[in-house]
């Protein structure tokens, strides 16, 4: 489902991302995996940025982790954000390692309701008919 | 780091800082283009030190004059230097610079260092236009970071903030604590923009801006200028002042994206502090005066957990009973810092003046007694990148 003007900066692929951005448009979490660390990595190179190795494949993620760090935005500092002060930005810490930037929803923007180290899991917004962002709630 | 023998040799007083000022004015100056706030500083410094602008071979900037800032400062100053760096990681670059320039003159490359700045963080958006070059859409924190949100440092810092609460039990009262006692040396600073007393309660009272963060707990925004002059050993002899020796110094870099921090709790100062201790070859109980970067309550709190005042996780007590203000036992940030003297967007070069003021015994009122070693330290990006500089006087 597309919303009409949405008003928030859109991701702009790039050619080493577009796995990612096209696993989210089908509601899954692909994102690289070095072969020779044998370990997930983020954000997307053509290469492990642990041991600059360049044999590396995409894997589906769990979708699960834990908030790792988070904010709760006062402040609406660009237009998109207006109406929805306070929100709540944070660091999700994938299962599988590597930390995505993103927001909570689903959750009161207050700090009696979220906290470090809570379980959360991947969810996403259809917010173009192309681009779907993945977001998190609490498990 | 373990430092090695080549850290300890490399730049020990080989450079003195020997000229040293602000803009004529900083606060709210709408009626300066940045580029004359860092001219006003160029020559204010360069009077400072007795140095003439004809002297200046090598020429060092950042941010806020376009997409090469030495190349435009340098024309608009009307001079051909033989050596620029445009070093750019946020408002530590500075006094990363420092070093920059030291090794450019220890190495016989150049005499004479300016380092200048200037911006327009407080009137600079109502003119259009940026000061800055744009982000490239495909960027990580284009792609990754902004469809999130936009807004820059507070909302990074403030993440670093809460896990190093979660996981230390840093507590509201004891970032307060560094906000109440900044205030206290801005009091005595007549230069400073917030002058007024504050209370914890104040702070604890201020409206969010991103939670963790009350409004008192972040910096200010500002125009300002300001401008350091470094030069050789030999030269410092025939300077107006007498000189402020760089005994040591460390840059470190670890990510640009605060998602890419490998570990929010500290900062790079954790690798640059030991490198510019060791150069330096003193203890941190020898220290007389700290000067760093106090972009937020937490970064002055991290910063000194960083680079071994004391443990990390526990800056909370180490700040407690306004240890850090004028008349307690652990001097820090004495102009009144980015939180109530002044902070135009990028802040490491006023680190420097007072750093170097202090060193010279020119603070007046809040001039710490017989200070002899200052240990500076500039926190830039979203804590992407220090540099620390151990300086001392004769
Ligand atoms: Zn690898």
């Amino acid at each position: 489902m597309a919303q009409d003007g949405y008003r928030k900066p859109l991701p702009t692929p790039s050619p080493e991302s577009k796995r990612y951005w096209d696993g989210c448009h089908n509601h899954e979490l692909w994102i690289p995996f070095c072969r020779n660390c044998q370990k997930f990595y983020f954000y997307p190179r053509d290469f492990c940025p642990a041991c600059f190795g360049w044999d590396i494949e995409w894997r589906k993620a769990s979708g699960r982790g834990r908030v790792y760090t988070y904010a709760i935005q006062h402040r609406a500092w660009h237009p998109g954000w207006q109406d929805e002060v306070p929100y709540v930005t944070a660091l999700v810490q994938l299962e599988e390692g590597p930390r995505l930037y993103t927001n909570l929803i689903g959750v009161d923007p207050d700090p009696a309701h979220v906290h470090c180290d809570m379980p959360v899991e991947v969810t996403f917004e259809d917010i173009t008919e192309d681009v779907s962002l993945p977001k998190f709630r609490p498990v | 780091m373990t430092p090695t023998d080549r850290d300890k040799a490399a730049l020990y007083k080989r450079v003195a800082i020997v000229g040293a000022d602000e803009s004529d004015e900083i606060g709210i100056v709408p009626q300066k283009s940045t580029l004359q706030l860092h001219a006003e500083a160029a020559r204010n410094a360069l009077e400072d030190a007795g140095i003439a602008l004809s002297e200046v071979d090598g020429i060092f900037s950042a941010g806020s004059a376009g997409w090469s800032p030495t190349l435009q400062i340098a024309e608009y100053l009307g001079i051909q230097p033989k050596y620029t760096d445009s070093t750019s990681v946020g408002g530590s670059s500075f006094v990363i610079d420092v070093e920059h320039a030291a090794a450019a003159i220890a190495t016989g490359l150049i005499d004479v260092a300016l380092i200048t700045h200037g911006e327009s963080g407080a009137s600079g958006g109502r003119r259009g236009g940026s000061a800055r070059p744009a982000l490239d859409v495909q960027h990580p924190s284009a792609q990754f970071e902004m469809p999130y949100h936009v807004g820059g440092a507070p909302t990074h810092y403030a993440m670093a903030c809460m896990r190093h609460m979660y996981q230390y039990g840093t507590t509201h009262e004891q970032l307060a604590e560094i906000a109440v006692a900044t205030r206290k040396w801005a009091m005595l600073n007549p230069k400073a923009m917030m002058r007024d007393p504050i209370t914890i309660d104040d702070v604890l009272s201020s409206r969010w801006i991103a939670y963790p963060f009350h409004l008192l707990d972040c910096c200010l925004v500002t125009d300002a200028g300001g401008a350091v002059v470094v030069v050789s050993a030999e030269r410092a002899k025939d300077c107006k002042k007498p000189p402020v020796w760089v005994l040591g110094s460390g840059e470190a870099t670890t990510h640009q994206t605060i998602t890419n921090m490998p570990d929010l709790t500290t900062t790079p100062a954790a690798i640059s502090g030991p490198r510019a201790f060791a150069m330096a070859g003193v203890r941190h109980e020898d220290i007389d005066v700290v000067e760093v970067y106090d972009s937020f309550t937490y970064t002055a709190l991290v910063t000194l957990e960083a680079l071994g005042f004391c443990k990390p996780g526990e800056g909370g007590a180490f700040v407690s009973g306004q240890r850090t203000a004028p008349g307690g036992d652990f001097p820090l940030n004495t102009n009144g810092g980015g939180l109530s003297y002044t902070h135009p967007g990028m802040y490491g070069m006023f680190l420097l003046i007072e750093a170097t003021r202090q060193l010279r015994n020119e603070c007046g009122d809040r001039q710490v007694p017989n200070a002899k070693l200052a240990c500076v330290n500039g926190t830039g990006g979203t804590l992407s990148s220090t540099g620390t500089l151990i300086l001392g006087a004769d």
